[in-house]
């Protein structure tokens, strides 16, 4: 589904994502955990169009999206939900969600449908994005990237700044997602435990280059290699 | 009190004018946050193009329609050519442009059409309106002035409020990076979003121009005018840009009627200043959203 292979980006001097590959198949959550410095925000940042890769592919069912414009990629069904909660401050609940599936034109998600999976945004439908609260905001990213029934979704930090009874709401909404939809989710976190509990694939990046690549569950079982690259 | 009156009439089809200038400032400065110096010489360029078809025996609502259409085909290439490249660079790079650009239109429309100010015709007739045995200073042109702008800010509105075309069009003024994420072409939205101010600023010049005489300088106290009017309603905020265009019209028509018309570029001055001074923001900024 969403194939990476040998991903390199530079900013200037300083090589934030070193030959990373990575792959993603359908209805399944790869979690790739690291330190703040990491990569991991780039990495994202990368596969979206954001950022232009020095070297390396990306791939969405065999087309390489690696040059395309960010919009594009978007409307190939990759959507990125990014780290602070990108949510159009200026703008109500309920338009933020139309706007996230205005490209798929009539075959949008039914607003209805956001609303049922996250009753909470429906209470504040019709208020500025601005009154929400961070996990409320979280939701609103979330469910405005589902808006346009993608097909991989990249999520960065969900759990930044939320309080651990929203972190294990939003991972398992992740988890049933990914097998509901059969959406490929790279989910990019620092809260390794709680990203691991749902993921399909664990993958730690120190200093941009993949270190360890392993099942969830050896992960979580080393103690060692947790402390030596996310300092706990 | 007939005075009052008539000043009072004066300054709201003055304020439209205003009202209509400041409206295609603040729609490209919210879009692209430059402040659009050369507007003042696109709508005189329009107004010379409708001013062209006239003499060519086109009829009034032919120049007017073709006026509003080059305003919404000039401000798309300019944005297209000329802005795109200057937008991810320092703020500085395009108010320089704008200047530029304002200088090489107006040589242009001097070229083409040479420098001798030549008068432009109104839509409708320009003597007052009679009521109890005098002639009111407001003129069947007048009410056209106003029931045009009104029809345009409303429509204006009515796209960014109700459309999902205005919908992009805010998304991308807002937050462009979000808005590329959600798939919104943001580069399209802007070339559109200069292309309907542009339009909005031909309105201005057609308008105006049978009162100021049509040359390529000649438009530019107007720009100065709406740039305060813009100002004052925020710089953000297209119903503010409105209620300060006819703010700024009738406390301009006070002026110019109780103390005399050559204090008028003084006072838009003093305004302008004191709104700096004491509400930066303008009198309708949104800013107060804006942090996340």
């Amino acid at each position: 589904m969403l194939t990476i292979e040998e991903l390199t980006t530079d900013y200037g001097p300083i090589r934030a994502v070193d030959g990373v590959s990575l792959k993603v198949p359908e209805g399944s959550v790869t979690a790739v955990l690291g330190a703040n410095g990491a990569g991991k925000t780039t990495l994202l940042r990368t596969i979206c169009g954001l950022v232009r890769p020095t070297s390396g592919r990306v791939k969405v069912e065999g087309e390489d999206i690696t040059r395309w414009a960010v919009e594009e990629i978007v409307r190939f069904g990759v959507a990125h939900v990014p780290e602070g909660r990108g949510v159009i401050a200026e703008l109500t609940v309920q338009e933020n969600l139309r706007l996230g599936g205005l490209w798929r034109g009539r075959e949008a998600m039914p607003i209805r449908e956001i609303f049922d999976l996250f009753p909470r945004l429906e209470e504040r439908s019709g208020q500025p994005a601005s009154r929400l609260s961070g996990g409320e905001r979280q939701m609103l990213s979330i469910g405005r990237a589902l808006m346009g029934r993608p097909r991989a979704l990249l999520l960065d930090e969900p759990s930044l700044g939320l309080a651990p009874v929203l972190v294990a709401q939003i991972m398992s909404m992740v988890r049933r997602l990914a097998d509901t939809l059969g959406l490929a989710v790279l989910l990019v976190e620092q809260n390794a435990r709680s990203a691991l509990s749902i993921a399909n694939h664990g993958v730690v990046l120190n200093l941009g280059q993949v270190v360890v690549e392993q099942e969830p569950s050896k992960l979580v079982a080393d103690e060692r290699l947790l402390h030596a690259y996310l300092g706990f | 009190m007939t005075k009052f009156i008539d000043l009072t009439l004066n300054g709201i089809s003055t304020g439209a004018i205003y009202a209509a200038v400041a409206l295609a400032l603040v729609l490209i400065w919210r879009s692209t946050r430059i402040v659009n110096f050369a507007q003042g010489a696109m709508l005189m360029f329009t107004t010379f193009i409708a001013s062209a078809v006239l003499n060519g025996g086109g009829s009034y609502v032919l120049a007017f329609v073709v006026a509003l259409a080059a305003g919404l085909a000039l401000g798309g290439v300019i944005e297209r050519v000329v802005v795109r490249p200057v937008e991810n660079a320092p703020p500085l790079n395009a108010v320089i442009l704008t200047l530029g650009l304002y200088t090489l239109l107006v040589a242009i429309a001097g070229m083409i059409w040479g420098n001798t100010p030549r008068s432009f015709p109104a839509a409708f007739s320009l003597r007052g309106y009679r009521v109890g045995g005098t002639n009111l200073l407001f003129t069947p042109n007048d009410t056209f002035t106003v029931l045009v702008v009104i029809a345009v800010a409303v429509a204006l509105a009515l796209l960014f409020r109700r459309t999902s075309l205005g919908l992009r069009m805010r998304a991308s003024a807002f937050a462009p990076e979000v808005a590329r994420l959600l798939g919104v072409r943001v580069g399209r939205m802007l070339t559109l979003g200069w292309a309907l101010a542009a339009m909005t600023g031909a309105l201005a010049g057609v308008l105006v121009a049978p009162s100021v005489f049509l040359g390529p300088n000649s438009f530019d106290p107007i720009l100065i005018i709406g740039f305060v009017a813009a100002v004052l309603g925020g710089l953000d905020s297209p119903p503010g840009a409105v209620i300060g265009g006819v703010v700024l019209g009738l406390a301009l028509s006070y002026v110019s009627g109780y103390e005399g018309s050559a204090l008028v570029p003084l006072a838009a001055l003093v305004i302008l200043v004191v709104v700096l001074m004491v509400r930066p923001t303008g009198l309708f900024a949104a800013t107060r959203e804006r942090r996340v």
